[in-house]
């Protein structure tokens, strides 16, 4: 079994060496603001024609990092390479979508003014922006609003508005950075769509998100990052792991006797619950034997599928330690 | 040519947000009662033809001022905000990432705000030098001149604010260049009365002031220009008496002191295009 890396990339050495292959290619990328480090060392790197997700508690640095990556802000430490080129290149940025999470428009303007202006500073032809435009949005569902000013947009419309900005000139790589923050559960399904559409068509997507569900049902490969630096990264089954848990209810086991259960995987103890996490299923039988021996009565053994939040939850709990 | 591009959005904007119609309907309701003043000079009792030149040669120049006055105001309300808020509010963060330098943009704003401020002191300058000219018959001696230093004042002092606005808050930076604007004010007066009175230290802060801030500078070149021979002459013989005369210019700018203002709009520009570059957003 393939376990996920914790450090570095997860990709083979040549896979990683070649940036110019990549989407997104980071080594020991680092930021400081003052004395504030708001990014540690990131090495990652992103596959075109994938999606990518980007996880990672409040204050992790995901939003950093994408600043990174677009060139809103300059790194102090490390590099990275951007469908091949150095971060920051301009030529490069036509190739590049970006959905900021603080997203705002011009609120004079009319949607499809502000698609217009994209269309101009992307340096798209003249004749392409009618149907790019009309295109954009289509597939974010405000064709019906395109001249009504910004201005009255409700806040899931601006978001809306961002997404067809980001995809404006069919991009190779689009950064969302917390694409459906504003949106209902429609606007969220809808997103999810786009972004299959997107990888379907060939468009690397690296989605910066906190929803775990969301990065569950989309994305290919995802890394985890906790205090500016990946802590873990792989494909979805590489971070869940084929490892599960499992609860068991148990009575009359001593306390001394409960602790020597840790060889058999992380224990969580709740009293009358015990939950083992990582614990292969071929040794569940092993481990209820275990504990009827040392004079425990087992009631219940549960199988637990380990969800990317409990993953995520664990990494997390991991790193603190 | 994406600095064209912001340039038309900036006026765009200007012209969306209702402010040049705002200041078009302010100036001809300006224009339009100094005007019907003016007129009543030649109407007054027992009032000679050099008179009315008299009074309204100096009424020019205090209507000027107020015009250079509600320039200097305006150039740094719309140019404070103008960086600033793009990134406060996050305009800024979808627009940069596009294949644009953050020098098209800077400027772009530059060139937008550079031509709404020409626009503007052209435009009601003419305006009220005509109503002048209807109401009295007097006409300045250099208009085109006077009206292009009241229009650089606003330049100079929309590039500081636009500075300021890559690194300030929109109050902040706007706050300091009023500020700075008004201490070059005072600066100035300092300047008339150090050469009246030919005090060296006086004399040293105005010429400071004047190289530091040059609004000041050049609101004393656009007076010269609104005045005629015969009124500088009598204002030259009045010696003492017209000390730190704010409306009164003695000579026209020298070239050197020209060249020093292009000058430090380029190095304010660098400074302006150097900060905004380094700024992490």
């Amino acid at each position: 079994m393939q376990r996920p890396s914790t450090d570095r990339t997860d990709l083979n050495p040549t896979e990683a060496a070649d940036a110019a292959s990549l989407a997104v290619h980071t080594q020991d990328l680092a930021k400081r603001y003052g004395r504030t480090v708001a990014l540690s060392g990131l090495t990652m790197s992103v596959r075109r024609a994938e999606v990518f997700g980007f996880l990672g508690p409040n204050g992790a640095g995901k939003t950093t990092a994408v600043k990174l990556l677009v060139g809103l802000a300059l790194p102090t430490a490390g590099e990275g390479w951007v469908l091949g080129a150095p971060i920051g290149d301009l030529q490069t940025r036509r190739r590049l979508g970006y959905l900021p999470e603080l997203f705002r428009y011009q609120g004079w303007m009319k949607a499809r003014e502000v698609l217009g202006l994209h269309c101009e500073l992307s340096g798209m032809a003249r004749s392409e922006w009618k149907k790019e435009i009309a295109l954009a949005l289509d597939l974010v569902g405000l064709a019906d609003r395109a001249d009504d000013k910004v201005e009255g947009f409700s806040k899931g419309m601006q978001q809306r508005l961002g997404l067809g900005v980001a995809l404006l000139g069919r991009p190779e790589l689009v950064l969302l950075d917390e694409p459906t923050s504003a949106l209902d559960p429609v606007g969220r399904h809808d997103v999810r769509e786009i972004i299959r559409q997107l990888k379907a068509r060939g468009t690397a997507v690296f989605l910066n998100s906190h929803l775990l569900s969301e990065v569950e049902q989309v994305c290919d490969r995802l890394a985890v990052v906790d205090h500016g630096r990946v802590i873990a990264t792989g494909t979805m089954a590489q971070i869940l792991g084929q490892d599960g848990a499992v609860r068991i209810r148990v009575t009359g086991l001593e306390l001394v006797k409960r602790a020597a259960l840790k060889t058999y995987g992380n224990l969580e103890d709740e009293g009358e619950w015990l939950t083992f996490r990582g614990l292969a299923q071929d040794r569940v039988p092993e481990l209820v034997s275990e504990i009827v021996r040392q004079g425990g009565r087992v009631y219940a053994v549960e199988p637990r599928h380990e969800t990317l939040e409990d993953r995520f939850l664990q990494l997390l709990k991991e790193q603190g330690d | 040519m994406r600095v064209l591009t912001i340039a038309r959005v900036t006026i765009l904007e200007a012209s969306r947000r209702k402010l040049l119609i705002a200041l078009a309907g302010l100036t001809v309701v300006v224009v339009v009662l100094t005007s019907w003043g003016f007129s009543r000079l030649p109407t007054m009792k027992d009032v000679t033809p050099a008179e009315v030149r008299l009074a309204a040669s100096q009424l020019t120049i205090l209507v000027a001022f107020m015009f250079s006055g509600v320039l200097a105001l305006g150039s740094t309300l719309v140019a404070a905000p103008s960086i600033a808020s793009d990134i406060e509010s996050g305009i800024a963060l979808a627009i940069l990432p596009r294949p644009i330098r953050r020098s098209e943009v800077l400027m772009g704003k530059w060139l937008g705000l550079g031509l709404l401020v020409t626009l503007y002191a052209g435009g009601s300058g003419l305006l009220e030098l005509f109503g002048i000219w209807l109401g009295t018959g007097y006409l300045p001696p250099n208009p085109v001149a006077a009206l292009a230093f009241v229009a650089a004042e606003g330049i100079v002092l929309m590039t500081l604010a636009l500075l300021l606005s890559t690194r300030l808050a929109p109050m902040t930076g706007g706050v300091i260049a009023l500020v700075l604007f008004f201490v070059g004010w005072i600066g100035g007066i300092a300047l008339a009365i150090g050469q009246v009175f030919d005090n060296a230290t006086i004399k040293n802060i105005g010429v400071g002031s004047r190289l530091l801030i040059p609004t000041d500078g050049l609101w004393h070149g656009a007076i010269y220009y609104l005045e005629p021979a015969d009124i500088l002459s009598a204002a030259r013989a009045a010696g003492r008496a017209r000390a730190g005369n704010p409306f009164f210019a003695d000579a026209p700018l020298t070239i050197w002191y020209i060249l020093w203002v292009i000058a430090w709009l380029l190095v304010l520009l660098l400074l302006a295009n150097w900060s905004f570059a380094r700024r992490d957003l």
